[in-house]
This record gives structure tokens, C-alpha cells and sequence, in this order.
């Protein structure tokens, strides 16, 4: 066994004389860090770094079988899945890595703003960061365009609809986008060289930067309320805190980095295992059009603000928000650069995080159930609920089938099934009087279409009548204050 | 091998092993380095354009260029009154496009040979708009825009009606301009986008449930 080891030794030795890689890749890794940085909070980084192995080695294993062309795509996916031993799992390992990606970056970001790590001297640090958070989302964006599916397809229609917004060039720009007049083969081909050659030359350059200047700098050290950074005494007294309290990163440290990764590669596999791959959804035949197209999880909420900006806010807001939100991030550690780095003395940047992360939770909240669509086949498979129909007159009831046939469904909810795009009609009576309903009925309005051409006057009044019935059980009809008003000789009777 | 005697440019034993270039040989040197990089520059320049050329070659065509005539059926398959789906295949397709290269359109025949023909794709950010034939609108499954059956917006997110394709008849048979995808960059835009920066008429302030008038006077019921 000796010799065994003898001769290993000899062979590392005979590597390391012509490599000379192994000296300084134990000095790195085992170079002292504050003992403070040896937390579970400093783990995020290096769980980043494995998925991104993770991401490369599956990525690697599916391309061995995926077909980048818009013809075979989607068959090749369906092949992968069914007809390829074990290829569903690697489809669902990737995309659930994909997924578990975006999630660490916001996570590992979120935790370096708070600790004050972006500022002196590792701005350069962030800003790479925010670099590599914009690559993780086009690694993500472009991901899913090669899942070359309905909402791929109509995903690349809402990328050129956007692109063809800016001023100017934006036609030539959807014209580089999609590589040619329409979505079709060569549009596939570009997303392919961007997700498997640009996007990830770029993304692992800066990730070794990105680690290149943390053992360059040093890890950031736990902040302490009052301990302010200034760039004359920083160096000095992270030097002085690192030889105090220094641990080797290898193994005193690393060891929860370790334990950490661990546990999202597995989460990841069990994700992968018990959720299964993403689609592919419905093939990407744009004259399919019974399709309600969605984003993956992590672009819900642009999904969501498309649909709630007002139509003359959304181009300017579409191309100067990025603008300056991508700015504000880059700027971030050159304007505070110094000064406090405890989260418990920047309530500022703690409110920053709380805003921004419920702003994202809840607008990506909407983005997964979409109450501003309408729900296309609601007329057709939601009845009117009986108890709405009960002991109602023939006329009613001619109108109840006017509201289902008009589609009005489609946006309206009765009884808790129905669109959500215009209000719940349970008790429209009670808010509404005959008139406006009629008014609102034919001339629309407030984000409802006029239905003055598309029904009869036997129709409106059928379906004005059965309007007038729900009254969400046995609340007070609306009354027209105005006519209250009037003096007691006028009878209240209508006369308009 | 042997040493190649021939070559001027071979390392001679008679060299000085440490040689101490004067200022004379080092500023030569120097110049001759920086007379590389220029040589480099310029070759990095002129093999940018055919790169270049070839990068940015699909954003130079023309619109008007990719648009051709396209037979989409013969009349009698639109009966007057009603909006139908037709699909046809895009005339500039490659082999491997396969599904994507076939492109649906609403066509709406008014009457005799009164007739429009919709893009699939919403004015808003491109998802496929579907025919209610009941309500008489195209509804838009992405963030729910709405358009009359005119083609003109009816609510919702987009800023202006569907984009429309130029049209005509001969032979009998409806023949459409298209070729391209239709965004608002592409030229497909036959009416100027609705303004929605107005004052809201004062009638609005009767019923807080209805919103300004739809500028769409045709669609007012008197």
C-alpha cells in the first residue's frame, strides 16, 4: 500500500512540475478568512457555482439528442422524454436547476445587499454580479425558447411585439431577433448559438472573475452595527481582523458550503423526480391557436405588469424602466461605496428588499393564475348556478342563456366560476341600476367592450332582466340617488 | 529534424545568449510591435465586415421585400357575414421550419366583395386573438385585449384595432400581402394607434363604473 501511495505521489509531482496548478490552488483554497464568514448565510455563492456545473453537464447530456430545428424540435423533446432511457430526468433536472438558479442568484444577491458586501473595496464584485444576474435570466429566457413548444412560440411573439416598440431601429432589431420575416427555423437556430454558446461563454468568464476577485479581496466579513467602511482604513482592517480570527476557508469553512450544495443538488433531484420536466406544451404550430401562452416562472411577473400598465404608460415604461432599474444596480456600490454596512442600521435598503420581493411575489402571483384574461372557454363549460335561476320569470331565464351565450362569462364571474377580467356579478343589482346596466351593457366602458352591436334589443332587455335578479341573495336593489333628490311632488315613477 | 541552415530567421549558435539590446535595436523592436498591432487592426477591421454584414444582414432587408401576394381561397369559401380562420404557408420559409411556417389570419367578409382580413397576432405583444362569433369580438388569451369585429379596439392593453392586411379580389379568389410577422415595427399598421391620454367626459363622473366613451363611433349603438 506504501508503494502505492509512493507512487500516486510521484505521479502528482510529475504533473505539478510541468502544471504547477496544485501549490496555488491549495494556497487559495485553504487561505485564511474571518472566522465570522464561516455561516450559513455565506453559502449562497458557491450553490450558484455548482448548479451552474450542474446546468453545463446536463445541458451537455440533452444536447446530445435535442434537434435545434424549428421542424424537429418539439419531436425531439417528445423523444427525449419517452423514447430516450432516462431523458425525461435530465430534461427535469435541468429545468428545475434552471429554476433553483434564478432562485440562489436572488437569494445570494439579496444577501450580499444586506450585508453590505458590494461596498469598498468589491464593488467591481456586484457589478459583475449584476452581470451574471442578467446572463442567468437570458440563460433562463433562452432556455425556454429551445423547449420549442406553444409558449415558446408565442413567447418569441411577445419578445418581437416588445422589440418592435423601440424607437427607430425597432424593426431592424425584430428582424435580428427572429432572423427573419416571421418565427420560423432560423429563429430557433439564433436562441440555440445564445443559449449554448454566447450566453454561456460570456456567464463562465465572469463567474471566474466574479471568484477570481472574491479570493483576490477577501470574503466580506460579518458587518457589525457601527463598524464603518472607509477606504483609507478598510484593507488594514480586514488584514488586522483576518490574522486575529482567521480560519483556513479549506476545510473550517467550506465544509457548510459543502453541506449546502448538497442539499440543493438533492433538492434539485427530487424536484426532477417527483415534478417532472417542463412540458414541452402543444407543438409550435402558430394555426393552433386554442392556446393560452405563459412565461416560466421567473419572467410571471413581467407577464403580469404587461397586462396592468395603461397602454400609453407601457412603451416608456418598457424600455426606460430596465434602463434605469439595470443602472440604479451598476451604481449602486460607486454612490455608497462607504459607510454602514449592518443591515440593522440601512432601514432603507431593508425596506428596498421588502418592497422589491413582495412587488415580484405578488405580481408574480398574479402572473400564475392571470385574472386579467378572459377565461376563453367559460360560457361553454360553466353552468348558471340553479339557485341564480329559481322561481325567475321566462324573461329571466332567457337572459340567464343570453349572458352565457354572449360570452359574457368569458369575464364575469357568477357564483364563483367565470372570468375574473371584469367584476363577480353576484350582486350587480345591488351596485347598479337598470339604466346604467343597460347603459354599461351597450356602450361599455371601464375596460368592458360594447356590446351594442352584438345584441338584439330582445337580447339587452332579456338579459338586462336577468341582470336585475342578482342580487347576491337578498341585498337592497341600487336606486338612483339623484332621483331621490328630487322634490316629493315629482311620483316615483320613471320618466327619463 | 535538422536544423533548417536555410533559414535566416533560425536561432544561430553564435547568438549572444543574454543579449543587451541597445536603446537603438529596442526602440525598433517596439516599433515594429506597434506596427503588428496596427497590421492587426486593420485585418480585424476588414474581416468585421463580412461578419458584420452577415450578423446584421436579416435586419437590412426591407420590409416591403418579404411581403408577396398570397392566394389564401376563393370567395365562395367566406360566407358574407362571417369572420373564418384560414391558414396559409408563409412565402418565405426555410425546410426546416416545419408547423412554424404556416400562418393563420382571420377573414371577415362584410358584403359582395367588401372584406378584411385580420393578422392572428395581437396588437398588444403578439399572442393569437380568437373569434367570438356570439359576442362579436376577438378576444386575446395573453392579458385579455379585446377588439371589435372591425378589427377596431374594443378594451384591454392594446394600444390601437388588429393589424390588417392589404387585400384583393381577382378571379374570384381573395388574395392577401403578407410575409411578414406583423408587429408594430412591421408596417402592417393601416390606422394610427388610439390615443388614450384624454380628458374623461364629464358624464363619466354620473357612473363610477364606466370609463370614457370608446372613440369607435361606429360601435355606439345610436
Amino acid at each position: 500500500m506504501a508503494s502505492l501511495k509512493q507512487r500516486a505521489v510521484a505521479v502528482y509531482g510529475w504533473f505539478e512540475q510541468r502544471l504547477g496548478l496544485g501549490t496555488p490552488a491549495i494556497e487559495a483554497a485553504t487561505h485564511e478568512v474571518p472566522s465570522s464568514t464561516s455561516s450559513w448565510w455565506y453559502v449562497f455563492g458557491s450553490a450558484a457555482t455548482v448548479i451552474l456545473v450542474l446546468q453545463v453537464v446536463t445541458g451537455i447530456l440533452l444536447a446530445l439528442v435535442y434537434a435545434p430545428t424549428a421542424s424537429n424540435a418539439w419531436t425531439s423533446l417528445e423523444f427525449l422524454d419517452h423514447n430516450v432511457k432516462l431523458g425525461w430526468y435530465l430534461r427535469a433536472m435541468h429545468g428545475w436547476g434552471s429554476d433553483f438558479m434564478v432562485a440562489i442568484v436572488l437569494i445570494h444577491m439579496v444577501q450580499v445587499f444586506l450585508f453590505g458586501a458590494y461596498k469598498f473595496p468589491r464593488e467591481l464584485t456586484w457589478i459583475i454580479g449584476v452581470f451574471l444576474l442578467l446572463l442567468t435570466l437570458g440563460m433562463a429566457f433562452t432556455g425556454q425558447v429551445l423547449r420549442f413548444d406553444q409558449d415558446a412560440y408565442w413567447g418569441l411573439g411577445i419578445g418581437a411585439s416588445i422589440v418592435s416598440r423601440v424607437p427607430i431601429i425597432g424593426g431592424a432589431l425584430v428582424n435580428l431577433m427572429l432572423g427573419g420575416p416571421i418565427i420560423a427555423g432560423p429563429t430557433l437556430s439564433r436562441f440555440f448559438a445564445l443559449h449554448v454558446f454566447v450566453i454561456p461563454g460570456i456567464l463562465l468568464a465572469l463567474v471566474g472573475l466574479h471568484l477570481l476577485m472574491v479570493l483576490r479581496l477577501g470574503i466580506n466579513e460579518w458587518p457589525m452595527p457601527g463598524r464603518l467602511v472607509s477606504k483609507k482604513t478598510y484593507a488594514e482592517d480586514y488584514h488586522k481582523l483576518t490574522v486575529k480570527t482567521g480560519i483556513p476557508f479549506v476545510p473550517d469553512a467550506a465544509w457548510k458550503d459543502a453541506v449546502f450544495a448538497a442539499a440543493i443538488m438533492l433538492a434539485i433531484m427530487a424536484c426532477a423526480f417527483w415534478f417532472g420536466p417542463f412540458g414541452p406544451s402543444g407543438q409550435p404550430d402558430p394555426t393552433i391557436i386554442q392556446t393560452a401562452p405563459k412565461p416560466d416562472f421567473a419572467f410571471l411577473w413581467i407577464y403580469a405588469v404587461l397586462a396592468y400598465l395603461p397602454p400609453s404608460l407601457e412603451t416608456p415604461v418598457l424600455f426606460i424602466a430596465p434602463v434605469l432599474i439595470i443602472a440604479a444596480m451598476l451604481l449602486l456600490p460607486l454612490v455608497s461605496g462607504e459607510g454602514e454596512k449592518h443591515w440593522s442600521r440601512r432601514p432603507v435598503a431593508v425596506l428596498m428588499v421588502a418592497v422589491i420581493a413582495v412587488t415580484l411575489g405578488a405580481f408574480t402571483r398574479l402572473g400564475m393564475y392571470t385574472p386579467w384574461s378572459p377565461v376563453m372557454d367559460a360560457w361553454t363549460s360553466n353552468t348558471i348556478p340553479a339557485a341564480v335561476l329559481k322561481d325567475r320569470t321566462p324573461l329571466e331565464r332567457e337572459g340567464a342563456l343570453v349572458f352565457q351565450n354572449k360570452q359574457c362569462r368569458n369575464c364575469h364571474a357568477i357564483g364563483g366560476a367565470g372570468g375574473m377580467r371584469g367584476p363577480a356579478l353576484d350582486s350587480i343589482a345591488s351596485r347598479m341600476t337598470e339604466d346604467q346596466i343597460i347603459r354599461q351593457v351597450l356602450q361599455g366602458g371601464g375596460n368592458m367592450p360594447a356590446y351594442g352591436n352584438a345584441l338584439s334589443p330582445s337580447e339587452t332587455t332579456a338579459l338586462v332582466h336577468f341582470l336585475l335578479t342578482l342580487r347576491g341573495g337578498h341585498l337592497a336593489p341600487a336606486t338612483d340617488a339623484s332621483q331621490q333628490l328630487l322634490p316629493s311632488t315629482t311620483p316615483p315613477n320613471k320618466e327619463q | 529534424m535538422e536544423p533548417d541552415t536555410n533559414n535566416p530567421s533560425a536561432p544561430q549558435p553564435t547568438a549572444d545568449p543574454a543579449p543587451n539590446p541597445s536603446s537603438a535595436g529596442h526602440s525598433r523592436r517596439v516599433f515594429l510591435f506597434k506596427l503588428s498591432l496596427l497590421l492587426n487592426g486593420a485585418v480585424g477591421a476588414v474581416m468585421a465586415v463580412p461578419i458584420l454584414g452577415y450578423l446584421l444582414g436579416p435586419s437590412l432587408k426591407k420590409p416591403s421585400a418579404e411581403n408577396t401576394w398570397i392566394d389564401i381561397g376563393p370567395i365562395a369559401d367566406f360566407p358574407e357575414g362571417e369572420t373564418r380562420l384560414v391558414n396559409f404557408r408563409n412565402p418565405v420559409t426555410t425546410s426546416w421550419d416545419g408547423q412554424t411556417g404556416d400562418i393563420p389570419c382571420w377573414v371577415r367578409h362584410i358584403s359582395g366583395n367588401s372584406f378584411q382580413v385580420f393578422a392572428i397576432n395581437c396588437a398588444h405583444l403578439g399572442c393569437p386573438v380568437r373569434w367570438f362569433a356570439q359576442s362579436r369580438l376577438f378576444l386575446c388569451p395573453c392579458h385579455g385585449g379585446a377588439y371589435y369585429e372591425d378589427g377596431s379596439r374594443a378594451s384591454g392593453p392594446p394600444e390601437r384595432g388588429l393589424f390588417e392586411y392589404q387585400h384583393k379580389i381577382a378571379a374570384n379568389r381573395l388574395t392577401i400581402f403578407a410575409g411578414k410577422m406583423p408587429t408594430l415595427a412591421a408596417g402592417n399598421c393601416t390606422k394610427p394607434p388610439l390615443t388614450h391620454i384624454q380628458a374623461a367626459p364629464a358624464e363619466a363622473a354620473l357612473s363610477p363604473e364606466t370609463d370614457r366613451p370608446q372613440p369607435k363611433d361606429s360601435q355606439w349603438p345610436a
